[in-house]
């Protein structure tokens, strides 16, 4: 066999990160490829590197395609040459025909105008391709999100794909939609086409794989041939996630008293599809004084989970009960649930934390400026008091309280989320990925805040997708996927182990 | 670790030049600076007949309903929203008087809360479709438009009504009784003395309070020269005033509202919460505020107050006609974009809308007194309010980067 595509140390860096890290990928011709890694692996990277969406001289490193070295500018280039990449977030346009999306930017031309006739014609051809018995003027919002993920591919199919790279294919697809798709796969291969196929699912990769290849921190692991003897799915685990423990976390011995939450049977469905449960009857106890872990991958409903509880701030059709103290609670809004003694800290704090304009101080006092008031009139001096004593006990970088909270770095922005929050007076804090996009100096000092926390008697959740940190910070960790929990682990019992292969295989070990 | 903070605070707290300290507050002056440039190059060019007592009054009679407005519009825009149907408003609540007091013989102390009651109705009515069905404010407010400027003409039947009753005129022509009995209108004066002393003292008084905590950028010298001249500034216009036929009521109409709006958007929870809104939505609405009912209340009051500008607006022509308020809507926006406010919303104070809408205002007047066209006259505002937003948008990316 002739490799179609060779990668040769690449190695790619964004400020302060090195993403890539001398990582080679042979791919054979006619083959399926899968690519597998935690999220923050370098899969993505690595295929942005490959399709030229970091164009040819902003990396280190080697394309071969076809046996010669490519110098992608962009994805024109690599398209050109039938490199298809499908990302994981579609790139379909909702109100705008099958195949209008199909052609779009490519558009089926005569004389300068756009031949419909021939445009449908060709669009029912693809469609046929891929098993899609839609009619090719459907509108793409009128049908679901696995036919959506088909069309994608018909639109690959429309530029002559040679070599199809897909992002997590089947990430919000339905079993039987997931089953079509590597059909589909199987299919091309047949046919000749290349497939790259990056997924966290290892019994859809070992079904259709022919060779595997683990990212691990940026580098590749190892590469398995499917052909020369059985998957061993413990290596590749143990291959996805073994690496020492990065960071260090500082020391807590935890004391931990009664149950402090309850919340039972919580369910919740997907804002625009009514019919798609994203939680599914979740069970989550936490005590005074513990730090609790939320394990998973994204996408599979952890902040679903935490929003829909926090006021009903995501999703429709919510059920279930929540009990603080053994009393039930009304968490129905915002206003409600803070009452009740629960924070969300959110994990995107410059869209849903953070007025970005405004000052630091004004941020903090935001969810409670009935603190600093009186009779609806804000005492500036208390304002900036609250403010100062933030500043203090969580070492907010900042000249002073009047900064504007968009000139913060990360970590002292994420410092003046947990300020805000605190600020409300919780009992339990649900923190989404606390430390999401900061150094490695300011997670030392929010794991210290958190641990803090915990000494005074708050419950506190954590939600993240680095599994170290779970494993460094929490006294349990419940393991999420697909919108339910698959299992419950103890600090003493869990390891990263099993935590993935809890993921991968969608039940408890 | 709190020593490493707080030294840093001691750092911002250090000694700031005058001139640093304008170059970081721009923005704050420059409007203010520009009104002051556009006057003297009025009062220049109009051989001092800008400031004669007679136009200064004139001037506030003029832009008074601007004004009113460009308060409530601060807010929807701030909040992130925008009213095309206050000029309609205007129009249709004049009308309304009209039809009340004239056809009706209504009492003006009927009427006026009446028609108060009508413009917020108004308001919330399209507030309401805004706040809790989520359809885009310009599209609301421009249906808004063009079914309370119909309204209007139904009103009227496509005629003028009027005349007014004295009282309901005074609303808008009236000045303040003078005890004293003179020719000159010391109490006026005395008035604008008391304003000017008050504002000094209480912005000393603010400062010392300030400065207990650790935040004190702005210069004492640089607080005392701002002060000063806008003390003085207020002081020479109430003697103009005086000298003729003393302070407008509409112009204290004016000035409580504006120290009223001043005080909510700098010092209520709900003015905070009206910023944090526009600033950022989604988290104002995951801190717990109520975000639809605070829009809905923010159009209600931007009706409210073009009533009031329709009323004042009417008793100041004495007659409620079919095309009051046409066009009003813009300049009540270009007043509030102006005078700073971001147009993505968050941003914005009511004194820059204010300076914003004399800085029109003035315009307006100097260029009439000059003999300058109608038409060469809209090309000159509409030039000034693109220079105004680009001095704005400049400033802030410079300040960004």
């Amino acid at each position: 066999m002739d490799s179609i595509l060779e990668m040769r140390g690449i190695t790619k860096t964004f400020p302060g990160v090195k993403a890539l890290d001398n990582v080679s990928l042979k791919v054979e011709r006619g083959e399926i490829h899968a690519l597998v890694g935690e999220n923050g692996a370098g899969k993505s990277t690595l295929m942005k590197v490959l399709s030229g969406v970091y164009p040819h001289g902003s990396y280190n490193g080697d394309i071969l395609y076809d046996g010669q070295v490519q110098r992608f500018r962009g994805i024109a280039d690599s398209e050109g040459l039938g490199i298809i990449i499908i990302h994981q977030e579609l790139a379909l346009v909702p109100l705008l025909s099958i195949a209008e999306n199909i052609f779009l930017g490519n558009e089926v031309q005569r004389f300068g105008a756009i031949d419909w006739p021939a445009t449908y014609a060709r669009a029912d051809e693809l469609l046929r391709k891929v098993g899609l018995k839609e009619p090719s003027s459907t509108l793409i919002t009128n049908i679901g999100v696995g036919k959506q993920q088909l069309v994608e591919i018909a639109k690959a199919l429309s530029k002559r794909v040679k070599l199809l790279i897909l992002d997590e294919p089947t990430a919000s697809l339905q079993e039987n939609d997931s089953e079509k798709l590597l059909d589909l796969l199987l299919e091309f291969k047949a046919q000749g086409i290349t497939s790259i196929l990056i997924s966290h699912k290892l019994n859809e990769v070992s079904r259709v794989a022919d060779s595997i290849t683990v990212l691990r921190d940026g580098a590749a692991v190892s590469t398995l041939d499917c052909h020369t003897g059985s998957i061993d799915e413990a290596r590749i685990i143990k291959d996805m996630v073994g690496r020492d423990m990065a960071h260090r976390y500082p020391e807590r011995t935890p004391r931990i008293d009664g149950i402090l939450m309850e919340v039972f049977d919580w369910t919740a469905h997907h804002p625009q599809h009514p019919d798609r449960k994203v939680v599914k009857g979740v069970n989550l106890t936490v005590r005074r004084g513990e730090v609790v872990g939320i394990a998973g991958l994204m996408g599979s409903g952890r902040t679903e989970l935490a929003m829909s509880l926090f006021g009903r701030s995501y999703g429709q059709n919510i059920s279930g009960r929540v009990k603080m103290n053994g009393q039930e609670v009304d968490v129905s809004s915002v206003g409600k649930v803070v009452e009740a003694g629960i924070a969300y800290v959110t994990e995107d704090r410059k869209a849903l934390g953070l007025v970005l304009d405004e000052t630091m101080a004004k941020n903090i006092s935001l969810s409670n400026l009935e603190e600093v008031s009186s009779h609806g009139v804000i005492d500036e001096g208390t304002e900036r008091k609250v403010a100062m004593d933030y500043r203090d006990a969580l070492n907010i970088r900042t000249p002073h309280v009047f900064q504007k909270v968009g000139n913060l770095s990360g970590g002292n922005q994420q410092k003046v989320v947990l300020s805000k929050w605190l600020f409300a007076g919780p009992e339990v804090l649900i923190l989404d990925e606390p430390t999401r996009g900061i150094d490695v100096g300011a997670k030392f000092e929010i794991y210290t805040i958190i641990n803090r926390l915990a000494a005074e008697g708050k419950g506190v959740v954590m939600i993240s997708s680095e599994m170290p940190e779970l494993l460094g910070m929490c006294d349990r960790i419940y393991v999420m996927n697909e919108g339910a929990f698959v299992g419950e682990l103890s600090a003493a019992e869990a390891s990263q182990e099993k935590i993935m292969s809890m993921i991968v295989r969608g039940r408890a070990a | 670790m709190t020593t490493l903070s707080s030294e840093i605070a001691e750092g911002g707290k250090a000694r700031v030049s005058v001139a640093d300290y304008l170059k970081h507050h721009i923005r704050d002056y420059g409007m203010l600076v520009a009104l002051v440039v556009i006057m003297a190059f009025f009062q220049i060019w109009t051989d001092g007949v800008l400031m004669k007592p007679l136009n200064l009054t004139n001037l506030f009679l003029q832009n008074s309903y601007i004004i009113i407005m460009a308060l409530g519009m601060l807010l929807v825009i701030v909040c992130g929203h925008i009213d095309l149907s206050v000029g309609s408003v205007v129009g249709f609540i004049g009308a309304l008087a009209a039809v009340m007091m004239v056809s009706y013989d209504l009492p003006v102390i009927v009427t006026v809360p009446a028609c108060l009651l009508a413009g917020a109705l108004i308001g919330a009515a399209q507030g309401y479709w805004i706040a809790y069905w989520r359809i885009p404010s310009f599209v609301v407010t421009l249906a808004g438009m063009l079914v309370f400027r119909g309204l209007t003409l139904a009103l009227l039947e496509g005629q003028s009504i009027g005349p007014f009753p004295k009282s309901f005129q005074a609303l808008s022509s009236g000045f303040i009784p003078d005890p004293f009995g003179l020719d000159f209108k010391l109490l006026s004066l005395l008035l604008g003395v008391a304003v000017g002393a008050g504002m000094i003292v209480f912005g000393l008084r603010a400062r010392a309070k300030q400065a207990r905590f650790s935040h004190l950028d702005e210069p004492l010298s640089f607080f005392l020269a701002k002060n000063g001249v806008i003390a003085a500034a207020i002081v020479y216009i109430t003697y103009l005033l005086a000298t003729y036929n003393g302070l407008p009521n509409v112009l204290i109409t004016m000035a409580v509202l504006i120290s009223a709006y001043t005080f909510f958007t700098t010092k209520s929870v709900p003015g905070r919460r009206i910023y944090a809104i526009g600033g950022n939505e989604k988290a104002a609405k995951l801190s717990g505020i109520k975000t639809e009912r605070l829009t809905f209340l923010t159009f209600a009051n931007m009706g409210m107050l073009a009533a009031l500008a329709g009323l004042i607006f009417a008793a100041r022509l004495n007659t409620a006609t079919p095309k009051a308020g046409v066009a009003f809507e813009l300049d009540v926006i270009a007043a509030v974009f102006i005078g700073g406010a971001s147009m993505s919303g968050g941003v914005g104070k009511i004194m820059g809308a204010v300076i914003g809408a004399f800085i029109m205002g003035v315009m307006n007047n100097g260029m009439s007194i000059m003999g300058v066209g109608i038409d060469w006259q809209q090309v000159i505002k509409g030039l000034v309010l693109l220079a105004a937003v680009i001095f704005d948008v400049y400033n802030k990316s410079k300040g960004e980067t």
